[in-house]
C-alpha cells in the first residue's frame, strides 16, 4: 500500500511528474510554494515556474495569458484566496472563456486547524459550483490527488482540485479507476448511503464499519468529482436505500449536500440529512477537535445514519 | 497607409462607432472615441497581425482592458475584414457575435475576453510571460482607460510586468480625464500617472492620443528589460462637439437628433 502522505505533498510530487512529460505545463504560485508544495516543480524546471508574490488577482489573469498562449497552467494558493479573493478574475478571465486553466488550491477546509477561521475555506465548492463549465475534483487520498491532477491536464477547460492539508492515509488503490464525474463506490450497501468527499471518505468508511456491527449496511459513495456531479449513481443509491447522507469538510450550503439535493429533490423519496459545516464560521485549534466541534466525526456520521434510519 | 489617408479613415470609423451605437440605443460612445487612434496606430501601423488568420500564433497581441471601448476596435476589424461591416449593425443584440463587452470566443480578431476592468492589464501580462517561454517575438499591447488604473489589479499587474522586465509588453493609457461619475480627480485621484509607473519600473512616454503617427513612434523603439508605459491623452467623446469632454456621454444613448448631429458634424470635421 502507498504511504501516507499529506495532500499538498501529493499534489506538488503529482505537479512535477506532470512537468516531466508534458512540457505546457506552468506553474503559478502567490508566495506559498513551499505550503502549497509547488515548490519541488519549482525547483526541477525554474523555467515554467512563476511566482506571483501575493497578488492573487494578478496570478490569475496572467493564468488566463497562458492558457491563450497555448500553455497549461496550474494556480495554486490557498484554497480560500485563489477562489475567494480572486473569484471575479476566475469568473470573468478564465470560466468565461473557457481557458484551461487548473487550480490546484490547497490548505482547504477546517482541517487547516490553528490558523483558523480567516485561512478556512469553507465555501470554495459552491463559488466554483455555479460557474459554467468548471470541473471541480476533491480527492480523498494521496493516490487521488495525482489523478486529479493528470485528469486535470488531460482535459480542456478549467478545473478546480480542492488540496487538503493533513497527512492521510491512502484508501484507494492505483488500479482504482478515476474518470471525472463518476463516482466510486467504495463500500456497497442497502440501508443507507454515505455519500462523502475529501477527507469526509475515511470517515464514512469507518462509520459505515460500525454501523455493520450494530446490522446497519451502509453503501459508501467516493463522489470525487463535485461538478459535474453524478447523478445516476446518486439516484441508484436513492433508489435501494431508505436514506441518503452527505458528509463534507465545507459549508453544507453550496457544496457536495447542495450538489446532492439538487439531484433529489423531486426524484426521491429517500430520507436524506446533510453533515458539514453548519452556515458557521470555523476557528483555531487542531484539526481533530475540530472536527469533533463541528460534527465532521465518523461517531457523527454513525449517529446521523442512525437517527435517519429509525 | 499615410496620414492623410488615416485621416480620412479616422473620420469613416467614428461613424461607424455612432452608426452602430445608435441602432442599438446602449453602449459607450465617449470612451470609444477615445481611444479609437490608439487602436488606429495599433492596427494600421504597429501590431502584426492578420486578418485571413485571426488565430495566427505568432501574430502581436491587442488587449482592449478597456473592454467598454469594444465599438471603437469592433469598427477597426470589420474595416480590416475579420468580419463583415454589416456586423456593426447588430452590436448587443441577440445572436450577435459583437458583444457588449470583447469575447475572444465571439468574436474573430478579439485577442482577449474584457470587460471587468483591470483584468485585461493582468492577461496581458500572462500573454507576455507565455511569448516569453515560447521564444516568440511577437509582442502585447493592453489598452487601459484612466478610470480603470483605480482598480489595485493593474498596480499588481504593473509590478508583476517590471519584476519580470516584459520587454514585449506595452501598456497604453487612454486618459481622456473622465470616468462614469466626473473627473478621475473628482472621484479618486489619478495623482502622477507617469510618475508612477516609472517607480512601478516602466519605460514612459506622454502622446498625443489622438495623432496616430505619435503614438506608433512612441512604441516603435522598445527599450530592453523593461515594460512600456505609453500616456496617451486624449479627448472623450472626441469628434462630436456635444460629446466631448463630456461625462454625461459615458454611456448613454443617442436620440435621433443627436445621432444626425453626430453624424454631420463627423462628415465635416477636420481635426488634427
Amino acid at each position: 500500500m502507498a504511504e501516507s502522505k499529506s495532500l499538498r505533498v501529493a499534489y506538488g510530487e503529482a505537479l512535477a511528474e506532470l512537468g516531466s512529460t508534458n512540457d505546457k505545463v506552468v506553474v503559478l504560485d502567490a508566495d506559498l510554494s513551499h505550503a502549497t508544495m509547488t515548490s519541488i516543480f519549482a525547483s526541477e524546471y525554474p523555467d515554467r515556474f512563476f511566482n506571483f508574490g501575493l497578488a492573487e488577482a494578478n496570478m490569475v489573469g496572467a493564468a488566463a495569458g497562458f492558457a491563450h498562449s497555448g500553455f497549461v497552467p496550474f494556480v495554486s494558493t490557498f484554497a480560500l484566496f485563489g477562489t475567494g479573493r480572486a473569484y471575479e478574475q476566475i469568473r470573468n478571465s478564465i470560466a468565461y472563456p473557457k481557458a484551461n486553466v487548473k487550480f490546484g488550491l490547497s490548505h482547504s477546509g477546517l482541517s487547516v486547524g490553528e490558523d483558523g477561521a480567516s485561512h478556512q475555506s469553507i465555501e470554495d465548492i459552491a463559488l466554483m459550483r455555479v460557474l459554467p463549465g468548471m470541473t471541480i475534483f476533491v480527492p480523498c487520498d494521496p493516490v487521488e490527488t495525482k489523478k486529479a491532477v493528470f485528469a486535470a491536464a488531460s482535459m480542456e477547460g478549467p478545473v478546480y482540485i480542492r488540496v487538503a492539508r493533513p497527512v492521510v492515509d491512502v484508501i484507494t488503490s492505483e488500479e482504482t479507476p478515476f474518470i471525472p464525474g463518476k463516482a466510486n463506490i467504495m463500500r456497497e450497501g442497502f440501508d443507507i448511503c454515505i455519500i462523502a468527499a475529501g477527507l469526509m471518505v475515511r470517515d464514512a468508511l469507518k462509520a459505515a464499519d460500525s454501523l455493520s456491527q450494530k446490522g446497519i449496511h451502509a453503501a459508501v459513495v467516493n463522489m470525487h468529482t463535485i461538478k459535474p456531479i453524478d447523478s445516476d449513481v446518486i439516484l441508484d443509491m436513492a433508489q435501494r436505500c431508505k436514506a441518503i447522507v452527505t458528509a463534507e469538510e465545507h459549508s453544507v450550503i453550496g457544496g457536495l449536500g447542495s450538489a446532492v439535493a439538487e439531484v433529489l429533490a423531486g426524484r426521491s423519496d429517500a430520507r436524506f440529512a446533510r453533515i458539514g459545516i453548519q452556515d458557521a464560521f470555523g476557528r483555531s485549534g487542531k484539526p481533530a477537535d475540530l472536527f469533533r466541534a463541528y460534527g465532521l466525526t465518523p461517531e457523527d456520521i454513525e449517529r446521523i445514519c442512525i437517527e435517519l434510519m429509525q | 497607409m499615410d496620414t492623410r489617408a488615416l485621416l480620412e479613415k479616422s473620420k469613416a470609423l467614428r461613424m461607424d462607432i455612432i452608426e452602430m451605437l445608435y441602432r442599438c440605443q446602449s453602449g459607450h460612445p465617449g470612451g470609444s472615441l477615445s481611444c479609437l487612434e490608439i487602436l488606429m496606430a495599433l492596427y494600421y501601423r504597429v501590431a502584426n497581425v492578420d486578418a485571413k488568420n485571426p488565430g495566427w500564433e505568432m501574430r502581436d497581441q491587442v488587449v482592449l482592458s478597456k473592454g467598454h471601448g469594444c465599438p471603437a476596435l469592433y469598427a477597426i476589424l470589420a474595416d480590416k475584414g475579420y468580419f463583415p461591416r454589416e456586423d456593426l449593425w447588430h452590436l448587443r443584440q441577440i445572436d450577435s457575435h459583437l458583444q457588449g463587452h470583447p469575447d475572444m470566443r465571439k468574436t474573430p480578431g478579439v485577442d482577449v475576453s474584457t470587460g471587468s476592468l483591470g483584468q485585461g492589464a493582468s492577461v496581458a501580462v500572462g500573454l507576455a510571460l507565455a511569448a516569453r517561454l515560447k521564444n516568440a517575438s511577437y509582442k502585447v499591447y493592453a489598452v487601459l482607460g484612466d478610470g480603470e488604473i483605480q482598480e489595485g489589479m493593474v498596480w499588481e499587474a504593473a509590478m508583476s510586468a517590471a519584476h519580470y522586465r516584459l520587454d514585449n509588453l506595452v501598456f497604453i493609457l487612454d486618459h481622456n480625464g473622465l470616468q462614469i461619475d466626473g473627473p478621475n480627480d473628482h472621484v479618486m485621484s489619478l495623482g502622477d500617472i507617469v510618475g508612477k509607473f516609472a517607480a512601478f519600473g516602466f519605460e514612459c512616454r506622454k502622446v498625443n492620443g489622438h495623432d496616430i503617427d505619435e503614438i506608433a513612434e512612441a512604441m516603435s523603439d522598445v527599450p530592453e528589460g523593461k515594460p512600456l508605459f505609453v500616456l496617451a491623452e486624449t479627448v472623450k467623446g472626441r469628434g462630436v462637439s456635444f460629446m466631448e469632454n463630456n461625462a454625461g456621454w459615458h454611456g448613454k444613448p443617442m436620440n435621433a437628433e443627436e445621432y444626425s448631429k453626430a453624424i454631420e458634424e463627423l462628415k465635416g470635421t477636420h481635426h488634427g
